[in-house]
């Protein structure tokens, strides 16, 4: 087990967090979301914490994994339909 | 064909006037290139690919009718998808009624991995491999599939909005009427337990040292 010790004279901007806090952060912290002093502290405590950094790989590699879908398509029968519906439209 | 691929539609007042004005074209081109992810958002909400396309159908012939109406309060793909949200919605709830869907049931299968142990890592999980191989890339793809149908609604809609289709945090929270900080803890449990599935898998199947 790791224990991340933040450096003495950021003590008082850096926030420290344990491991599964730290993991609560993941989405505000790729977001963005949040303050500087709790940004520090997740990047901090990453620089020195294997298994939170393997986390994080872990987390972008599914989110990678999410957009890769499979092509779907709408039939070309419904989309017929459609492009009927939109020209009638315009004969109101 | 027709579609607008990478992103590149024209500004909205170009694309309500021209729709107004019945431009085939552009009717065409945002059919060709919002349908497909709409597919797979109508699908969170229902139990078939039919029900999907039914739901899509019934998204567009509502977008037809409503076009001239459209006040530009929000961003022409924010509005049609919160159409797409709600007719989906309906047809859901439609559905279960008749249809034992599990996802309506689930209740978080169990998922052995969403995070460290009270008081740290004992020891780092291992690395993923990169899914280079056809044949990886594809379990995973089904595996993906099948999470996103395990996960509790609410949190399989944002996430499919979010990492499926791409939208941005401020699309989300505006198609659901949802706020930033609830759409990201629903975003934020359902990529934990994604990436908890996919951890159990590639356990699974990792090979002998």
């Amino acid at each position: 087990m790791k224990r991340f010790i933040s450096e003495t004279r950021a003590v008082n901007v850096v926030k420290r967090f344990t491991c599964d806090e730290l993991v609560e952060l993941l989405t505000a912290y790729l977001e963005d979301a949040l303050d500087q002093a709790e940004r520090d502290g997740v990047q901090a405590h990453l620089a020195s914490c294997e298994g939170c950094g393997r986390y994080l790989d872990q987390f972008r590699a599914t989110i990678v994994a999410l957009g890769d879908r499979p092509q779907e398509k709408l039939s070309a029968d419904v989309r017929d339909r459609l492009m009927s519906a939109f020209r009638q439209r315009q004969r109101h | 064909m027709g579609s607008f691929a990478g992103g590149a539609l024209p500004p909205d007042d170009v694309v309500v006037t021209a729709l107004r004005a019945g431009d085939e074209t552009m009717f065409a081109g945002l059919l060709d290139t919002w349908s497909q992810g709409m597919l797979r958002v109508a699908r969170s909400y229902v139990s078939t690919d039919h029900s999907a396309e039914e739901v899509v159908q019934d998204t567009w012939l509502a977008v037809i009718d409503g076009i001239g109406r459209f006040e530009g309060r929000s961003s022409v793909k924010t509005w049609v998808y919160r159409i797409l949200v709600n007719t989906a919605k309906k047809r859901g709830v439609r559905e279960s009624r008749t249809l034992p869907w599990s996802a309506f049931e689930y209740d978080g299968a169990k998922v052995t991995d969403l995070g460290p142990p009270p008081g740290g890592w004992p020891e780092p999980t291992a690395a993923w491999p990169t899914p280079e191989g056809e044949a990886l890339a594809s379990e995973v793809r089904g595996l993906i599939a099948e999470a996103l149908g395990r996960l509790p609604p609410r949190q399989r809609i944002v996430i499919t909005l979010r990492d499926v289709e791409g939208c941005t945090s401020d699309e989300v929270c505006d198609i659901l009427d949802i706020t930033a900080a609830n759409q990201r803890v629903l975003l934020h449990r359902a990529r934990m337990a994604v990436r908890g599935w996919l951890a159990d898998y590639y356990e699974s199947v990792k090979q002998p040292e």
